[in-house]
Parts: structure tokens; sequence; C-alpha cells
């Protein structure tokens, strides 16, 4: 853990969507931005729900798909250089004397005079399967990530379902663990080619042990796990003995600790004005789908135009002393020099 | 514009929209008979009446699986097979079995009058 702080103008709590476009519109009026994301890659619910899947309301954009927009976005976004801090999610708000201070589940301290919430539906968090009694078992033998491998050495560790996720950490486990089985309920795989390949070489020789099927039942005592009922395809049920499971069923978006810094929330959504975007508090906004207001509509348009209107006071925190003139990107020489392209 | 004089409204001589009736059967066994349009999804109807059990929080985009459904054995022929993409949804779903589906992926048509589904103990 550090005890650095990381002084800046913005803090942009969320890398989704409308968090890429705020930096752009912060940019515009010189506000530099640091964004923290939990997910490893930008692109929020775009990104981690709906890479492949096509969207026809971007005005201008026929069709995009989510990863092309977050591509575009990330694209439009250079000129102004935003650091990135992904896998954080951001714990404490605490107000200072005109400045905020941040930390995130890393550690990371961050001073700023403007926060922007661009949380959409919440942090992405892993899915929980529905078994009885789980969360007995949770953060003692049953992980849903991996954050220190040498907690998995010398154990029999089983690893549930199809995707990415799963087969990279059955290959990167492999090696250090007693013994490692992947369960999954069908033959077929999500993940990427090369590494269901890998996979299957691996059980060719021995190395690691693959069986279908579901599982339905935990065993153990006082949170550890000593086994594991599996239903297979054809309905019959077999126990899997097992120290530590790692089950990947992908995420969900849960609010997460937005919830407790001392914001009012109506239904889970942060109340904002319609003219700044702004929250009860002064120099707290909240942008895209966190936020509610009259009419608000979840839309990724919706966003950006509150993107827009958030930096104009923005503007007024970070330069009280300088005056905004309201300037297109097609005419002016100043705003094309901050965007490199004159 | 209004039709020229004498000219057949095509439209209205054709039979109001038949609708079809699907019946969700929740995990206690409760049923629920509800009217759906053909052309929506299965998921639609469930969330357009308040059927429990079906989150359906990506709305339809085949993306969260939690709209998880077992189509009764009669009607698997008629509901068709899940495609590929549905497929690898459903390994994010709970207790998955032949017959599940996600529900926002099984159109409803006229043939599907009197589909029975039902409901999973638990969605994710
Ligand atoms: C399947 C699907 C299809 C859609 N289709 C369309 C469409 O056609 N048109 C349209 O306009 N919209 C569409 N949407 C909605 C659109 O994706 C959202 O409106 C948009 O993603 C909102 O962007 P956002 O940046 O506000 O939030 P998000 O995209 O939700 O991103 C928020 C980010 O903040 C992060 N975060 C939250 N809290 C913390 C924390 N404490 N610390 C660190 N990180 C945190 C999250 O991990 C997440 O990455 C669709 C959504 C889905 C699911
Ligand atoms: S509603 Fe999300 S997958 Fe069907």
């Amino acid at each position: 853990m550090t005890e650095d702080v990381i002084k800046t103008d913005v803090v942009i709590i969320g890398g989704g969507p409308i968090g890429l476009f705020a930096v752009f519109e912060l940019g515009l009026v010189d506000i530099k931005a640091h964004v923290i994301d939990i997910l490893d890659r930008p692109g929020g619910q775009c990104a981690e729900l709906y890479p492949e899947k096509p969207i026809y309301d971007v005005p201008g954009l026929t069709v995009v798909t989510g990863q092309e927009l977050t591509d575009r976005l990330m694209e439009q976004i250079k000129p102004f250089n935003p650091t990135f801090h992904f896998n954080q999610r951001v714990e404490s708000l605490e107000r200072r004397d005109g400045s905020f201070l941040l930390t995130t589940d890393m550690g990371a301290k961050f001073e700023c005079k403007v926060v922007v919430i661009a949380a959409g539906g919440g942090s992405f968090t892993p899915k929980r399967p529905p078994l009885p009694g789980i969360e007995a078992y949770e953060g003692k033998s049953v992980f849903y990530s991996v954050r220190k491998m040498e907690n998995f050495r010398d154990r029999d560790v089983l690893i549930v379902g199809g995707g990415d996720s799963a087969l990279d950490w059955s290959l990167n486990l492999e090696p250090i663990a007693k013994s490692l089985t992947l369960v999954h309920r069908r033959s077929e795989f999500r993940a990427a080619p090369a590494s269901v390949q890998k996979m299957f070489d691996l059980v060719e020789s021995g190395n690691i042990s693959f069986k279908l099927g579901q599982v339905t039942e935990l065993h153990g005592e006082n949170g550890q796990l000593t086994s594991v009922t599996v239903k297979a395809p054809d309905g019959s049920t077999f126990e899997q003995p097992v120290e530590v499971m790692l089950p990947f069923f992908g995420l969900t978006m849960k609010l997460g600790p937005v919830a407790d810094w001392g914001l009012n929330l109506d239904e889970n959504l942060i109340p904002v004005d319609t003219e700044k975007f702004e929250t009860s508090e002064k120099g707290i906004f909240a942008i895209g789908d966190i936020n509610t207001y009259p009419g608000k509509l979840k839309l990724i348009l919706s966003g950006f135009h509150e993107s827009a209107l958030m930096a104009q006071q923005a503007h007024k925190y970070v330069y009280p002393d300088k005056k905004l003139v309201f300037q297109y990107t097609t005419s002016s020489t100043s705003l094309q020099k901050k965007l490199g392209v004159k | 514009m209004s039709p020229a004089a004498g000219s057949l409204d095509w439209k209205a001589l054709q039979p109001a929209n038949v609708m079809a009736r699907i019946t969700f059967i929740q995990k206690d066994g409760t049923e629920r008979v509800v009217e759906a349009e053909p052309g929506m999804t299965v998921m639609e109807a469930a969330v357009k009446n308040s059927i429990p059990g079906i989150a359906a929080e990506c709305g339809g985009a085949c993306a969260c699986a939690t709209c998880h459904v077992y189509v009764e054995e009669a009607w698997r022929e008629t509901t068709g097979q899940p495609e590929q993409m549905e497929e690898d949804m459903l390994d994010f779903a709970f207790d998955v079995r032949p017959a599940s589906r996600l529900s926002c992926q099984i159109k409803v048509t006229e043939a599907l009058d009197g589909l029975v589904v039902r409901i999973p103990e638990k969605q994710f």
C-alpha cells in the first residue's frame, strides 16, 4: 500500500462510455482527469456486457458495436491523455477543506477538486452461484477472483465455468496447484480457442482433470470446503473432493460503495439537477446511468449531453478566476490546438 | 392520404392480431396464463405481465442469462434449439437442463399458442 496521494483536478469514477466522454468534455475546458474502474479495461457495460452487439442510436453512427464505440471514444479522448487506473474500486469519498479524497480498495489515494461519478449501474461484481450456504465459504475457500496466486499453491483447486476467466486461471494455476479440476456444463467453451486447446492438451497429459457437469451442493465446515456435489449431464451426481473453488459465472452490476458516500439516493440512483448534473453536494457530479432527474433516459446519448454540461460547471471550480467562452470545435483554433489537429 | 374511392383496405379485412397464450409455472406450482402478441419475446410477455422470477437485467440482449426458463417437453420442438450465442450465455445460468432456454430468445408466434414454460428455482 502506498501513502502517496495523487493530486489532480478531477477524478472520474467509472470508465464506461460516459466516463470516457467526460474526459473529452473536461479536456476541452483544460481540465485533466484520472479515471478509475474496477474492470480491467475501458467501456463499462458496452465492453463487458455487449461488445459485439450493435447500437443504433448513437448520433451520427448508423450502427456501432459496444466495443467499437469504446475504441472510438478512446481514440477521441487520446489528445487529453487521461490516466487510467483499472482493476480498482473506489471505496471511500472524504470531504476535505475545498477538496475531496478518494481511496481505492488497492489503497491508492486521490485528492481532487471535483468528483465525477460515472458509475453506471454500479461496479461490476462477480456473479455468486445461488448455492445454499456459499456465503460461509467466501473469502476462505470460495473465491471469485485470484488476487494472490500463492493462496492456491499445493491445494486441490476446482474451477467452474467455460469462459476466458475459467480457462485462463485453469492454465495459470495448474502448475502450482496440487490438483486442478475444471467443471463445465458442456464440452464447448466461450474462451479463446488457443486456451481451450492448451487446456485439452493438459487434460491429455493428465495435469488437468476436466469434468462435465454443474455444481449443485457444497460440503465442508467452518468455511473450509472439503467436497462439492456435481450433477453430470445425464442427471447422475458425483462428489468431487476440493479445497478451494473458483466459480466464474460472469459479472453483474451492484451499486457498491457509492451507496455509502453520504449522497442523496433515490432507488439506488443519484438525483442531480439538469443544468449542471451536480449532486446535492457542490463539486460532486453524477452523469450517465447512475443519475436520475425528471425525464431521465438511460441512453448513451443522454450521458454525453450530461458530460458537456457538467464540464462547464467543473471549470468554475477548477478555474474560479477564468471565464469560459463558448466555442465550436469546428472553428476555434484554441480548441483545435488542444485536440492536436492544428 | 386517404385511399382511392372504391379501393379495399386489406389490412382491415385481416383478422385482428391473434394472441398466443403462454403459461408460466413457478417453482411452487402456481401458474399464470398471459396473452402475448406474436412478434414479442416470451421474456417480454413475462415482464409486461410482472411474472416473478424473470429478471431480464439486460432487457433481452442475450447478455445476462437472468431470463432463464425450462420449456415444457411437449413444446421443445416448436420452440427450437438455442443458437450459439444463447448456448454460450446459458453457461451463466444456474441449473441448466436440456429444456433450458433464455426466454428473451424465444419469439412468440401463433404456433406457440398454448406454450408452457417453467421458471427455475433461482436465477443468478
Ligand atoms: C445489452 C445492452 C444493450 C444496450 N443498448 C443500448 C443502446 O442501443 N443505446 C443506448 O444508448 N444505450 C444502450 N444500453 C445502455 C448503455 O450501455 C448505458 O446507458 C451506458 O453503458 C451507460 O454508461 P455509463 O458510463 O454511465 O455506465 P457503465 O457503462 O455502466 O459504466 C460504469 C462503470 O463504472 C464502474 N464503477 C462503478 N462503481 C465503481 C467504483 N466504485 N469504483 C470503480 N469503478 C466503478 C463500473 O465497473 C463500470 O465499468 C444498453 C445496455 C445493455 C446492457
Ligand atoms: S434478458 Fe438478458 S439474456 Fe435474456
